[in-house]
């Protein structure tokens, strides 16, 4: 991707090439005339200056406010101190390389922020709102509750609503992360996010923009990253207590040694022990190490987001990765949530389709999800005087004269078949002779056996179910996806106990639930995540990871993505640290100089900045 | 009310000083500012004057960080 410069850094880029030009004239200088070395010395003051004025500007304003601790102000004491030493080299080039530094540090997070805004790149930036005198353009946030606006193809809808108006196909790639258009027509609720491929639609908004699906993702995606980790919180609190430690310690290497021997009656040796201590100043900025693990986080929740995993915190991408346990909701996570016929049964009299036609007929205005289900399953719709004489039989079925015979579509007398299956079966009776049994199941997701063997891979041990079903279709749909504990008869307020006893076995555990019935239970896991929960603001809200459709597949994405980035900080922590305490070290003992601190200082920064870069991409496979 | 602003600041610990600053601002019920996303968000106190109130915030942070700014 490219990066513009913002005027500051070119600024600053700017300032840090004339300054670097003035260093070289200035040490060449030093060199041809060692006779006048204040020559040479005066064009590395000005190098220095041209480099460095804004940073002894901020230092003194800092110091009339009592703040000694500023990372400007130590650079300048360091610096400065260098010079009265008489080493201008070293002042100069240590401000050179700080805003090397700070340079690179601002266009690395400035990159990092376009990568990450460009994968959530669903904010719209106006509105075609239709008044009595045409269409206007205006910005989302001022289009009311009720009014009508305008969508074009190409066009991103702006805020959740109703078409009234058009047919088109919709685009939720930014949202869910899946590139499978839907088609929506009059009637149909669409969501602000969503791209508008192919037609003009009018839609009557639903909702304000502040509340709409766009706002509500947006803010998310932003206010992630102010829910801290474990390991940024530390690094915080351990930038706290560094500077002020480290310039203790410079202190202390100033004045203890010389007046130790100073005592014994040796030599103070005060400039090389005020050097020592300078270079301790110049390594003492925190800043690179506070942004190296937020960053970190900022891309890891970025990645996730262009994968239509939205995460709330950095905290919870940090329990993903150490999930050991996870548990799923049965219907609606590990299957459809809807039931389809799975099986036609025939008795020689007539053949399939036939059964599902006059069964769905003598169903066609049964309001039974099982009749539903066959219903959608015939193609055919029944004309006027087909279908006469309808009369459900309460707890059994229902029956209806169609096309000249007696349908009855229910359990017969001889009793129920669902015993043993999962789902439910049905006897067809077609003038008294049962012609067929039609078995409705709500079917396992197709993604989930993959998911769960992927999650067990990746070393998520114990999986459980929960569910409301009865325990024989709940076995065969565990065996069916590989989850290994079964909780089964449970009561919606039972499901948090059971939670809680594999939470005493296991910890820290995911929840995976479709967040409209559980959201207690999502409530109470350690990560709460909401699967298929586009257009669901209950999900969205109770959930700690919401991921947008129901593709069972980016659970155990979600888990690497959460194992890299928190990998990745802690690399960046013990990296930066490692670096910082050897710089400190051959520092004291007087074997690196300014020099070599400070470049080892932007070097530890750069490459920990480039290190979070890695948390962008995660490629989903085993 | 609730409101968000663009943000610009350059260092992370300088966005901390700065939300401290428009977090001890009169008018002000709660900050946060969000220095990767750069958004400073300001729940304001009831019957708040939010122009008045974002023009003191943003003196207050220029004295904590002088080279920084909310757009508002």
């Amino acid at each position: 991707m490219k990066y513009k410069f913002t005027k500051k850094q070119k600024r600053l880029l700017i300032r840090i090439i004339v300054s670097a030009c003035v260093f070289a004239a200035g040490i060449a200088v030093l060199l041809a005339v060692p006779s006048l070395p204040w020559i040479g010395r005066g064009i590395l003051i000005a190098s220095y200056l041209i480099a460095g004025y804004d940073v002894l500007r901020k230092a003194a304003l800092g110091v009339v406010r009592g703040r000694i601790f500023d990372e400007n102000f130590l650079m300048a004491v360091a610096s400065l101190g260098a010079m009265a030493l008489t080493e201008f080299s070293e002042a100069a080039a240590v401000m050179i390389f700080y805003q090397t530094g700070e340079l690179f540090q601002s266009v690395a997070v400035g990159k990092s922020r376009k990568s990450v805004a460009a994968l959530t790149e669903i904010r719209p930036d106006t509105a075609n709102l239709v008044g009595n005198d045409g269409v206007t353009e205006v910005d989302p946030e001022d289009v009311s509750v009720g009014s009508v606006i305008a969508v074009y193809p190409g066009e991103r809808i702006p805020l959740d609503g109703v078409i009234i108006e058009g047919r088109t196909t919709l685009d939720a790639v930014a949202l869910t992360g899946e590139a499978i258009p839907v088609e929506a027509k009059e009637g149909d609720s669409v969501v602000s996010g969503c791209v508008n491929v192919t037609g003009a639609i009018k839609v009557r908004t639903t909702k304000e923009f502040t509340d709409s699906t766009v706002t509500r993702i947006l803010e998310l995606v932003e206010d992630s990253t102010s829910r801290k980790s474990r390991p940024e919180a530390f690094i915080t609190r351990f930038a706290k207590y560094y500077t002020p430690a480290v310039c203790g310690t410079a202190l202390a290497l100033a004045l203890i040694p010389p007046l130790a021997s100073l005592i014994f009656g040796g030599d103070p040796a005060w400039r090389e022990w005020i050097s020592r201590a300078l270079t301790f100043l110049v390594v003492s900025c925190p800043c690179a190490l506070v942004l190296s693990v937020p960053m970190a986080f900022f891309g890891g929740i970025g990645c996730a987001s262009k994968n239509g995993i939205l995460v709330k915190g950095a905290n919870f991408l940090e329990l993903l990765a150490k999930a050991e346990g996870a548990v799923f909701d049965k219907t609606g996570t590990l299957t459809e949530g809807s039931f389809r016929v799975t099986n036609v049964e025939t008795f020689g009299g007539m053949n399939g389709k036939e059964i599902i036609k006059y069964a769905a007929f003598a169903e066609s205005v049964s309001t039974h999800p099982v009749g539903v289900c066959i219903r959608s399953e015939c193609p055919e719709i029944p004309s006027q005087g087909d279908v006469s004489d309808v009369t459900e039989i309460p707890g059994r079925g229902v029956e209806a004269t169609v096309l000249g015979k007696r349908v009855f579509v229910g359990k017969t007398e001889n009793g129920d078949f669902s015993q043993n299956a999962p789902g439910v079966t049905v006897s067809v009776v077609i003038d008294g002779k049962e012609e067929g049994r039609i078995t409705a199941s709500d079917s396992v997701k197709e993604s989930a056996k993959g998911a769960i063997a992927d999650l067990k891979a990746l070393g998520v041990k114990k999986t459980y179910m929960l569910t409301g079903d009865r325990e024989s279709s709940a076995r065969l749909v565990a065996d069916a996806v590989g989850v290994g504990g079964v909780r089964a008869g449970l009561l919606p307020a039972d499901k948090v106990g059971e939670l809680e006893k594999i939470m005493k076995e296991s910890s820290p555990v995911l929840y995976a639930g479709d967040g409209i019935n559980d959201a207690p239970v999502l409530a109470r896991s350690d990560v709460g995540v909401a699967m298929g929960a586009l257009g669901s603001d209950a999900a969205i809200e109770a959930a700690d990871v919401v991921i947008m459709d129901d593709d069972m597949k980016r659970l155990p994405l979600a888990v690497r993505i959460a194992r890299k980035t928190v990998r990745i900080a802690k690399e960046n922590i013990v990296f930066s640290l490692a670096v910082k305490a050897a710089c400190l070290i051959l520092g004291a003992l007087g074997i690196a100089g300014m020099w070599v601190a400070i470049f080892a200082d932007v070097g530890v920064m750069i490459l920990a900045v480039l290190n979070s870069a890695r948390a962008l991409t995660v490629k989903n496979n085993r | 009310m609730k409101k968000t602003y663009p943000v610009e600041v350059d260092c992370a610990n300088c966005a901390s000083k700065m939300e401290e600053a428009v977090k001890g601002t009169p008018g002000v019920a709660s900050a946060t500012l969000n220095f990767m996303a750069l958004k400073l968000k300001v729940e304001f106190e009831d019957g708040a004057d939010e122009g008045a109130v974002m023009k003191e915030a943003l003196r207050r942070c220029r004295r904590v960080e002088s080279d920084c700014d909310i757009i508002f």
